[in-house]
């Protein structure tokens, strides 16, 4: 019995974790519709905030089924505080000027479609039925990302020089996508999910070349700030959460 | 109503006879329902005046993504965030359709956007409200799309085809955006005093600048004849504005809701609903730039406009650069 | 104007098997971004379609005052349309 229950319980941090990354990184996203440097990139943008927002419906709403209390996702988004909260740091980044919010997205894209490609192959078929939709919506997430990066870093002086400042900023933030912890151990194990450090370098090798297309160094020695996923923020979630969950917490069991 | 203002150019309207041959054939095929395109022949007045009352159109698409865009952070749930970056993304499209439809008359969409910025070109006074709670979300759908989807249904028939076709576009696009809308009123209706309090709120502010939308009363709208006789402009602002009220004073009983004018009353040998005129010094205001959010809607999209700057050229930079190495590389 | 995006025409296939069909403009700085725009733009990204961009300014078109000699003489040869044959319904669609 006490197998089962931690088994749930791995699998329930894994689809916090991967709907928390879309919902977070879908909030900050969302905020630059109708702000965006040109309308077309506006509508793209959106698209993709709008495929985040799908991914946490069915990652949250994994994830209150897995958890049995009859929490629903909308309750896992909005009513649940920082410290449950479990996605990378990376995303709740703030926007910053456009190529923080390229780079940003890049760094996740770049990692996020590798991880739902293998989620494919998860031994959970819940968990395989969401990456298999997922993973298309990431890959086109990449493409559009990855293709800017590119175009961006070899634009103009300007363009350069601030997607070298974004890249200096963020890049300390990339490895805790692949660090694995005890969870992502058992869940390995138990072939539900894969060997982040397989993942991971994949990751680098893609960040490398795409970076180097880019004519952009990373610091790829800097340090890793990681915690997310544990539940150990920066402060910047508290803000977000504030706004994103200020009206189910001002008017409280009120139906929108 | 999205082009509330456009000052037409034709000083008056000109019978057949008056006109010179080019001019009188165009007349006759707008009289005929025949589409006007590009590289037709057309009076530099038609030319202006649907240069204006496009890029009007299109600068309130895109000015239009402000008051909602405000609420997608603190949209109440999944869903509801979901639905309002579609509707937000929606506008952003549409405004773009627009300004495409704009360029096909030779002025380029920076050009336009420059003159939206530099204040010279106007955008709808609706925009110039605040959303200050979720129920104006709502009433947005419901009372501002619908008094623009009764201004653009006749529009998809201009005599313009680039306009035409993007407002039949538009529309098709369009249809949920009102729904949704009504959607969100009901919800708050159905729900706590406080929900149905914040929905009554919302369409006591709302409802005037609503009806402010079609344009000044007919008596005072002086441009709208030579439009009509272009096909330009189908129904008259106080034929538009009358359908609304007709349309949505039901809407509201049906909520529970009070429309906010005492002198509302059907009226049964007109068939329709009499009510009292907005506040047209209000409009005039708000048309001046004194409106509540005037400043704030210009100052985000220069702010837009100029922070993306590098964006922009940075990719014509790259653009450049590859078509460089191409041809070296042939 | 300084700097701007040039203006791209958009042509899709749908899932049907009909032919390109003009669907609009849009601006982007080349081809490649010009597609992936359209793509976000005018399919809302539905798979399997297939789109075509070409620069507005690429594009040759016949002028109005063309219009009569180039069109008139297909209006002539009717023969051209299938309405013009009568085929008895017995003979089953055609």
């Amino acid at each position: 019995m006490t197998a089962t229950v931690k088994t749930d319980a791995a699998l329930f941090e894994l689809a916090l974790r991967m709907g928390d990354n879309a919902l977070i990184l879908g909030q900050r996203i969302g905020a630059w519709c109708g702000h965006a440097p040109a309308v077309e990139e506006d509508i793209a943008l959106a698209n993709v905030a709008l495929d985040l927002i799908g991914q946490t419906k069915m990652w949250l709403g994994l994830a209150g089924e897995l958890e049995g209390k009859g929490r629903s996702a909308d309750d896992l988004a909005f009513l649940r505080d920082a410290r449950a909260f479990r996605n990378a740091l990376l995303v709740e980044q703030p926007n910053g000027d456009f190529a923080h919010t390229l780079m940003r997205q890049y760094l996740f894209d770049a990692w996020h479609h590798p991880m739902l490609v293998a989620l494919k192959s998860s031994a959970d078929k819940r968990v395989a039925d969401i990456a298999e939709k997922a993973e298309k919506e990431a890959r086109y997430h990449l493409e559009r990302s990855e293709d800017l990066i590119v175009r961006l870093g070899d634009g103009s002086a300007e363009s350069h020089e601030r997607m070298q400042t974004a890249l200096d900023a963020l890049y300390p933030f990339a490895g805790e996508l692949y660090a694995a912890d005890a969870i992502d151990g058992d869940l390995a194990a138990r072939r539900i999910a894969p060997d982040l450090g397989e993942v991971g370098k994949r990751y680098l090798a893609s960040l490398k070349s795409t970076f180097e297309e880019a004519t952009l160094k990373a610091p790829w020695d800097a340090a890793t700030r990681k915690g997310g996923k544990q539940g150990m923020h920066s402060e910047e979630l508290g803000y977000i959460l504030a706004e994103m969950q200020w009206m189910q917490r001002a008017y409280p069991g009120a139906k929108w | 109503m999205y082009a509330q203002m456009v000052k037409s150019t034709g000083e008056r309207v000109k019978a057949l006879d008056e006109m010179g041959p080019e001019e009188r054939a165009f007349q006759e095929r707008v009289d005929a329902d025949i589409k006007i395109e590009p590289k037709d022949w057309m009076p530099e007045g038609y030319r202006k005046t649907l240069v204006r009352q496009i890029g009007q159109h299109a600068h309130s698409e895109i000015v239009g993504q402000l008051p909602e865009g405000n609420w997608i952070t603190r949209a109440p749930t999944l869903d509801r965030k979901a639905i309002l970056i579609a509707k937000v993304q929606d506008e952003a499209g549409h405004g773009l359709y627009l300004y495409c439809a704009a360029e096909t008359l030779g002025v380029s969409r920076d050009e336009m956007t420059e003159e939206l910025l530099s204040g010279k070109a106007k955008y709808s006074s609706i925009f110039n409200y605040p959303t200050l709670t979720w129920a104006d979300i709502g009433a947005i759908g419901w009372l501002v799309d619908g008094a623009a989807i009764m201004n653009q249904v006749p529009l998809q028939r201009c005599s313009y085809g680039p306009y035409s076709r993007a407002m039949i576009r538009i529309c098709k696009e369009e249809s949920f955006h009102q729904r949704q809308g009504y959607d969100i009123m009901m919800r708050l209706c159905e729900g706590t005093a406080e929900q149905k309090e914040m929905a009554q709120d919302a369409l006591n502010r709302f409802w005037q600048p609503a009806l402010m939308m079609f344009g000044p009363s007919d008596k005072d709208s002086v441009h709208s004849a030579q439009s009509m006789a272009w096909k330009i402009k189908q129904n008259s602002n106080d034929e538009l504005r009358q359908k609304f009220v007709d349309q949505t004073a039901p809407q509201a009983e049906y909520l529970g809701l009070n429309v906010p004018d005492p002198d509302l009353k059907w009226n049964e040998e007109k068939q329709g609903y009499d009510f009292s005129e907005p506040d047209w010094n209000e409009f005039y205001e708000v048309l001046k730039g004194n409106g509540p959010c005037n400043k704030e809607r210009m100052e985000a999209r220069q702010k837009a406009w100029n922070e993306g700057a590098w964006f922009r050229d940075g990719l014509m930079a790259n653009a450049k650069k590859k078509k460089a190495r191409r041809m070296a590389a042939e | 104007m300084k700097n701007e995006w040039p203006l791209w025409e958009v042509f899709i296939r749908g899932q049907h098997g009909l032919a390109h069909r003009h669907f609009g403009s849009l601006h982007a700085p080349d081809a490649e971004m010009a597609i992936k725009n359209a793509r976000d733009v005018y399919t809302r990204r539905n798979e399997g379609v297939s789109i075509w961009v070409v620069k507005a300014s690429d594009i040759a078109a016949s002028s109005p005052g063309d219009k009569e000699p180039l069109f008139e003489p297909s209006n002539s040869k009717i023969y051209r349309h299938p309405t013009f044959y009568d085929i008895p319904d017995e003979v089953g669609h055609m």
